[in-house]
C-alpha cells in the first residue's frame, strides 16, 4: 500500500464534489483526505485527493477521474516535487500549570499557534505536512486530546518539476 | 454559431435540436412534467412511440441505439417516470449503448421542496449515466442536448441524461446552437498509437498459440470487416466474449463463439491453452474470463480499447492500444501489408483449433426432447434470415441462444450483458424493428423475463411494429432454479411461475398473434407465420422445466474447470 496525492482540476458546478467522491466510494477506492476550493479561474475549482492503494489501484483512480468529463486536468503529485500543507487543530487537555507549560513547549517546537488558552485545556493551530501533524498528535496525545478538526492537505506542485 | 431570430420555448429548442441531430423517433410517456415538450410533437416531425411503463422506453432507445449506433432517445416525466427510466439507463450504461434520456423535472423554485413528483434524478442517475445535464435557463436547452448526443454517441458510448425543469420547458428566450461541440474535460480517443501497434504486431507474432478475444467493442465500434481481415492475415482463431457474440461470423471456419461462464466448450478449452490473447474492444468481465488472476497469469494480454481506464483494469496487459477499435485494427491491417504477412493457412495451431471445433460441435450432449433447448434454437437459425436482428431476455434461454444459435451476420445479436437486466429483450427489440424496419427481429425470450415488459406488446401492436417473440417457456425462473438444483440441494424457493398467463390468450388480448408451439413441426409453421405476420407473434415453447444450460463454469473458478453435460 501506497499512498498518493492526486490534484484535480473540475469544473466548478453544482453536484461536482458528489461526482468525484461517489466515483472513489463505487469503484471502491479511499479517500483519505480532500480539499476543495475554487481557483483563480472561477469557472474552476481544485481538489487536492490523497488516498492509498496499491499501484494498480493508484493507476485506476488516475485513470477513472481523467474519465470524468468534467475533470479538466488530473496530476499525480510526487511528493518530491511538491509542496503540500494541511491544517489541523488540536483542543489539548491541561491538567496543571506544569502540563501548560510543556504543551506550550511543544507549540513552539512545532511553529504551531496557541489559541483559546484556558485553565483545563489549549487549543493548538498547526500548518504542515501529515507526517508533522501525525508526529504532533502523537506528542500531544500524551496530555489527551479532546477534539480535533483537519482541512485535508493541498498541495501544488513545484515549477519546472 | 446560430441564433433564432424570435424567442422560442425551451421546449420548442429542445425539439429543434433533436431534430437537429436526426432524431425521427422518441419512446415515451407523458406527465405532468413534461407537458410542453409533449405539446412539441403536435408541430414537429418526431414521432412518438407511446409505452406502458418507462422502463420499456428506455430499454426501446437502448435497442435503437445498439442497431443504428445513434443515440436512441426517450421521455420521461419527473418523479416516478424518471426513476422508472433508471433500470433502463443503467442497462445502456452497463453496455456502453447510446442513449439520450429526456425527463422533465419541477418547475426550478420547487426544486428541492419536495414538491409532487419531484425526484433528485440527477443525483440518483449520477452513478449511472456517462453524463447527465440540467439545464436552468432556456438558453441552456439546445447545447445541452448537442452536448448530450455527442458525449452518447462517442468515445465508449453510454446514456446521458437531459433532465428540464417544467418552467424552462415553457420559458422563451433566444437560442443558440454551435457548429461543432467541444468540452476542455472530453477527449474520446480515436487514433492509436502506431508504435503499439507495431508492438501488438510482434508480440503476435511470436506467439505459438494466440487467439484473438472479440467483445462489445467490436460491435460497438463496426469493426467486422477489419477483424475478419487480421483473423484471416495472421490465421488466428477468434472466441468472443458473450457482449461480443457476432463481431465474428460464428460459421467461419475460425470461429469458436463465446468464451465464459456459459461460453461454448470448444472456445472455453481453446483459450485456456493459447500463450497470447489479443482482446479487442473488452473489459474482462467475470463472467467472461472466470477469475481475474488465472486468466492474466496463463498467457500474454495485448489490448485495445477506446477507454484508457479498461487498460488494467481487471487485467494486466504486455502491450496496450488505446484507440477506436477499427481504427485501431485498420493501422494494424496496414502495418501487416506492409510487412507483406499472409494471408495464411496456419499451421499445427490453426488446425487444433479447427478439430476443437469439430469435435464439440458433433459431441456436445445435449437435451434429448423434441423442444430441446439445442434443437429450437437451431431450427430458429435455419428459418430465420441472416441479416434479422435478434435481441434476447436474460436467463437460461439467454445463454442456450449464445450456444446454440450461430450469429452469421455479424452486429445483428445484442442482450443485456452487462447489467443482465430482465425485461430488457423485448422492448429492445421493438426499438431495434424501429431502427430497422426492414429485417426480421426476434426477441429470444424466456417466461420469467418476458413477464417484466411484456405490457410493451400493445406498442408494439398499436404503433405498428412487428417484431416475434420467441417464449422458451419453462413455466419458471430457470436460470435460478439451476443454480438452486446445483447449489442448493434442490432446495426450490420462489422459481415457480404456474402455468400463469396463457401466452397465445395474453398475446390475443392485445391484439398480436398467439402460437403454441408443441412439437418440431408445429414450431417450424409458427416461426413462419411469425416472420410473415403483420403484427407482433408470441410463440410459446413450453420445454422442460429441467433442462440445465451446460457447459457451466462456476462462479470464481477459472474457465479451465468447466462443468460439462453428462
Amino acid at each position: 500500500m501506497m499512498w498518493a496525492i492526486f490534484s484535480i482540476l473540475v469544473e466548478n458546478k453544482p453536484g461536482i464534489l458528489f461526482e468525484v467522491t461517489h466515483m472513489f466510494r463505487s469503484r471502491n477506492f479511499n479517500i483519505d483526505s480532500i480539499a476543495v476550493g475554487v481557483t483563480e479561474n472561477p469557472g474552476l475549482s481544485r481538489m487536492t485527493i490523497t488516498t492509498y492503494g496499491d499501484e494498480r489501484q493508484l493507476s485506476q483512480i488516475g485513470k477513472q477521474l481523467d474519465k470524468m468529463i468534467d475533470t479538466v486536468e488530473v496530476r499525480r503529485l510526487d511528493e518530491h516535487k511538491t509542496v503540500y500543507r494541511e491544517l489541523a487543530i488540536f483542543k489539548i487537555k491541561i491538567s496543571n500549570a506544569e502540563e501548560s507549560m510543556e504543551v506550550n513547549k511543544l507549540i513552539n517546537a512545532y511553529g504551531a499557534k496557541a489559541h483559546d488558552t484556558r485553565k483545563d485545556s489549549i487549543m493548538a493551530e498547526l500548518t504542515s505536512t501529515p507526517d508533522q501533524i501525525r508526529a504532533f498528535e502523537e506528542l500531544a496525545g500524551r496530555f489527551g486530546i479532546l477534539e480535533t478538526a483537519r482541512t485535508g492537505m493541498a498541495a501544488l506542485q513545484r515549477s519546472g518539476a | 454559431m446560430t441564433e433564432t431570430s424570435e424567442p422560442v420555448t425551451g421546449a420548442r429548442a429542445l425539439m429543434t435540436a433533436l431534430e437537429g441531430e436526426g432524431v425521427r423517433e422518441v419512446f415515451g410517456l407523458p406527465g405532468g412534467a413534461n407537458l410542453p415538450m409533449y405539446d412539441e410533437f403536435t408541430r414537429c416531425n418526431i414521432r412518438h412511440i407511446l409505452v406502458r411503463h418507462e422502463q420499456s422506453a428506455a430499454h426501446m432507445a437502448d435497442g435503437y441505439g445498439r442497431v443504428s449506433r445513434r443515440p436512441g432517445v426517450c421521455f420521461a416525466t419527473s418523479g416516478p417516470g424518471a426513476t422508472n427510466l433508471l433500470t433502463g439507463i443503467a442497462t445502456a450504461q452497463a453496455d456502453s449503448a447510446p442513449v439520450v434520456a429526456v425527463t422533465g423535472q419541477v418547475p426550478v423554485h420547487f426544486i428541492g421542496k419536495d414538491a409532487f413528483q419531484e425526484s433528485d434524478i440527477m443525483g440518483m442517475a449520477n452513478p449511472v449515466v456517462k453524463y447527465a445535464f440540467q439545464p436552468r435557463t432556456p438558453e441552456e436547452v439546445p447545447i445541452s442536448v448537442q452536448k448530450a448526443f455527442y458525449i452518447a454517441a462517442t468515445g465508449r458510448p453510454g446514456p446521458v441524461l437531459v433532465d428540464i425543469p417544467k418552467d424552462v420547458q415553457s420559458a422563451h428566450a433566444k437560442m443558440r446552437t454551435v457548429d461543432s461541440v467541444s468540452m476542455r474535460g472530453y477527449h474520446p480517443w480515436t487514433d492509436p498509437d502506431i508504435q503499439n501497434v507495431e508492438r501488438a504486431i510482434e508480440t503476435l507474432i511470436r506467439a505459438d498459440k494466440p487467439i484473438i478475444l472479440a467483445g462489445g467493442g467490436t460491435i460497438i465500434s463496426s469493426a467486422f470487416a477489419e477483424l475478419q481481415a487480421v483473423a484471416e492475415m495472421l490465421s488466428i482463431p477468434v472466441v468472443t466474449t458473450f457482449k461480443g457474440k457476432g463481431a465474428f461470423p460464428e460459421n467461419h471456419p475460425l470461429s469458436l463463439g463465446p468464451i465464459g461462464m456459459h461460453g461454448h466448450a470448444e472456445a472455453n478449452k481453446i483459450i485456456t491453452e493459447a500463450d497470447c490473447v489479443l482482446a479487442v474492444g473488452t473489459r474482462f468481465s467475470d463472467r467472461s474470463v472466470g477469475t481475474f488472476e488465472d486468466f492474466e497469469s496463463r498467457r500474454t494480454i495485448i489490448h485495445i480499447d477506446v477507454d484508457p481506464a479498461e487498460i488494467g483494469k481487471n487485467q494486466t496487459t504486455r502491450v496496450a492500444v488505446v484507440g477506436d477499435v477499427r481504427a485501431s485494427l485498420r493501422v494494424m491491417l496496414r502495418l501487416l501489408e506492409a510487412r507483406k504477412v499472409g494471408p495464411d493457412e496456419g499451421g499445427e495451431w490453426v488446425r487444433h483449433a479447427r478439430e476443437m471445433r469439430e469435435y464439440w460441435q458433433e459431441n456436445l450432449k445435449i437435451h434429448p426432447g423434441e423442444l430441446g433447448a439445442a434443437k429450437i434454437l437451431r431450427k430458429l437459425r435455419q428459418l430465420l434470415p441472416p441479416e434479422s436482428v435478434v435481441t434476447t431476455e436474460v436467463g437460461q434461454h439467454q445463454m442456450w441462444a449464445s450456444l446454440f444459435f450461430d450469429v452469421i451476420s455479424p452486429g445483428t445479436f445484442f442482450s443485456s450483458t452487462g447489467l443482465g437486466t430482465m425485461g430488457w429483450g423485448f422492448p429492445a427489440a421493438i426499438g431495434a424493428k424501429v431502427a430497422r424496419p426492414g429485417v426480421p427481429v426476434v426477441d429470444i425470450a424466456g417466461d420469467g423475463s418476458f413477464n417484466m415488459t411484456e405490457n410493451s406488446l400493445a406498442t408494439s401492436v398499436l404503433e405498428d411494429i412487428p417484431v416475434i417473440v420467441f417464449l422458451v417457456n419453462n413455466y419458471s425462473l430457470g436460470m435460478v432454479a439451476q443454480w438452486q438444483r446445483t447449489f442448493y440441494n434442490r432446495r426450490m424457493v420462489g422459481v415457480d411461475q404456474g402455468r400463469c398467463p396463457d401466452y397465445v390468450k395474453l398475446a390475443e388480448s392485445y391484439g398480436a398473434q398467439g402460437i403454441r408451439a408443441q412439437s418440431m413441426d408445429e414450431l417450424d409453421a409458427a416461426i413462419r407465420a411469425g416472420l410473415k405476420s403483420d403484427v407482433a407473434t408470441v410463440i410459446d415453447i413450453p420445454i422442460d422445466p429441467e433442462e440445465d444450460v451446460l457447459p457451466f463454469v462456476q462462479p470464481g473458478t477459472p474457465l479451465s474447470k468447466m462443468i460439462l453435460p453428462s
